[in-house]
């Protein structure tokens, strides 16, 4: 399975919780890359979510924009 | 109507002096009542803090949208029958509780999702700019007037199947039933008997015969199993009307307002234009146009302090959004502000469904302007307008430049 090494030494995935999004796409139009949406327009992480080196400033951003706090970055 | 004295006992969000410059008004409510009280329009709460108007709009059902409007209903009477059309506005899922706003939010997030959106960029693209090919020579325009109010009624107007042209009279129609209509029921009552009517019409006629258009489109979906029937049809098309156009429009203009007096953010877009995703956030945040009501369906308890049932709260999602709790430096725009989690488009099950739609509009809008005219400034022969109440934006903003 592919692994990033993010700053610090973090591997560093991205995740949507389901239960928590309303659709406010405010991930998937800050950070397209990292993000999917549904026909009613729901987000969940692109791929398996894991963020390259290059895109972890995006997504930071993009939970750092979520306002029902549904996107979450994990070590792992 | 008496000026006010105590914006904690006594607001009007009306006057002038809310809508010009709301914010010294919510600074002063945050530290000494965040939840305030007024009489005025039919009596109201109003909080002020991000932390309560988030419980709020939580709140469900116990806050209904069964009122949404910030002052009370005018219901529609037919004038040559005098039957009661509507006792309140009708525009679900805007003004749908559960278990029905669900089904009826299902419905139309199809049409609203960003794939969706997309496929309406090149007709915004290319109005934006045929707009600005109309006033660039002069060297001068209202951008208020001939850039951001003509945007989102022609969209909303495109996107149903209409003439482009009709959006003149969305305009007309949405100050009738939101920015003048507010405040002269007489009016609303009448300008909401023109848009039913209207739209009864053009859902008759794609009965008669469908079209490849979002009315049409509308009525082939179902409901949780049940045909959309005209009432539906006819209310889906209403929240387009009052959600999709004065919102939008008020958006684009304070973002070129705001522009207009501030120079370096205005240099700093045109050269790093990848920061416009960023900087719409931003505006949407400051420049917050939209505040929602709810109604009381029992007694309910925020912050310590007890809203009775049957009163009518405000959303004050602007104030929350300048919540220096939240907000670093909160009535500043930061074009790469990076924590923003913002709720211009509230928050909870009630998220604007056209907020992919506005945000499209911004972005292509302001590039398209920023592009053509990079520098601009206040012409000082008028005034800068504003209004407010449901939505706050600027009316007239008198700009010059030179011709490119």
């Amino acid at each position: 399975m592919p692994t990033t090494i993010g700053q610090g030494g973090a591997v560093v995935k991205v995740r949507v919780d389901s239960e928590k999004c309303q659709g406010h796409n405010r991930c998937y139009s800050l950070a397209p890359e990292l993000f999917d949406v549904d026909d009613y327009g729901y987000a969940t992480a692109a791929g398996d979510g894991v963020v390259p080196p290059e895109l972890e400033t995006k997504a930071k951003l993009a939970a750092a924009n979520c306002p029902e706090y549904a996107v979450i970055l994990e070590d792992d | 109507m008496n000026p006010v004295e105590d914006w904690a006992t006594d607001y009007d969000i009306f006057d002038p002096a809310y809508y010009t410059d709301p914010g010294p008004i919510w600074g002063d409510l945050r530290q000494r009542c965040p939840i305030a009280h007024s009489e005025r329009w039919g009596g109201s709460w109003l909080p002020t803090r991000y932390e309560d108007v988030a419980e709020m709009a939580r709140l469900v059902p116990e806050l209904s949208s069964q009122e949404f409007v910030v002052v009370p209903p005018v219901p529609l009477i037919d004038p040559n029958t005098g039957e009661v059309l509507r006792t309140r506005p009708h525009a679900p899922p805007i003004s749908s509780d559960r278990p029905f706003h669900a089904v009826a939010r299902r419905l139309l997030l199809q049409a609203f999702a960003p794939q969706a959106i997309d496929r309406h960029e090149p007709y915004t693209r290319e109005l934006a700019h045929r707009l600005i090919d109309g006033f660039i020579e002069a060297g001068r325009c209202d951008a208020a007037v001939q850039f951001a109010q003509q945007i989102p009624p022609k969209v909303i107007a495109h996107l149903m199947g209409l003439d482009e042209n009709r959006g003149d009279d969305f305009v007309e129609w949405v100050r009738g039933l939101l920015e003048f209509g507010a405040t002269d029921p007489e009016l609303r009552a009448a300008t909401g008997l023109k848009v039913l009517a209207f739209w009864g019409e053009e859902i008759g006629k794609r009965r008669a015969q469908p079209t490849d258009d979002f009315i049409s489109w509308l009525l082939e979906q179902d409901l949780d199993g049940e045909p959309v029937d005209d009432t539906h049809a006819v209310s889906t098309c209403n929240l387009l009307l009052i959600a999709g156009i004065d919102t939008t429009w008020s958006s684009i203009g304070a973002a070129i307002w705001h522009l207009a007096t501030h120079p370096d953010d205005r240099r700093r877009l045109v050269e790093e234009p990848e920061l416009l995703p960023t900087a719409v956030e931003e505006f949407l945040r400051v420049y917050s146009p939209v505040t929602m009501a709810r109604l009381a369906t029992e007694d309910v308890t925020i912050n310590g302090v007890t809203i009775p049932e049957g009163s009518r709260v405000l959303m004050n999602f602007p104030a929350a959004n300048r919540d220096p709790e939240v907000f670093p430096d909160p009535d500043t725009v930061v074009l790469d502000r990076e924590h923003n989690r913002h709720v211009a488009f509230g928050i909870g099950i009630h998220r604007c469904a056209g907020s992919n739609l506005a945000r499209m509009e911004m972005l292509v809008a302001l590039s398209a302007f920023l592009e053509r005219i990079p520098e601009f400034h206040l012409d000082d022969t008028g005034p800068v307008t504003w209004c407010g109440g449901q939505v706050r934006g600027p009316r007239s903003i008198p700009l010059a430049f030179t011709a490119t």
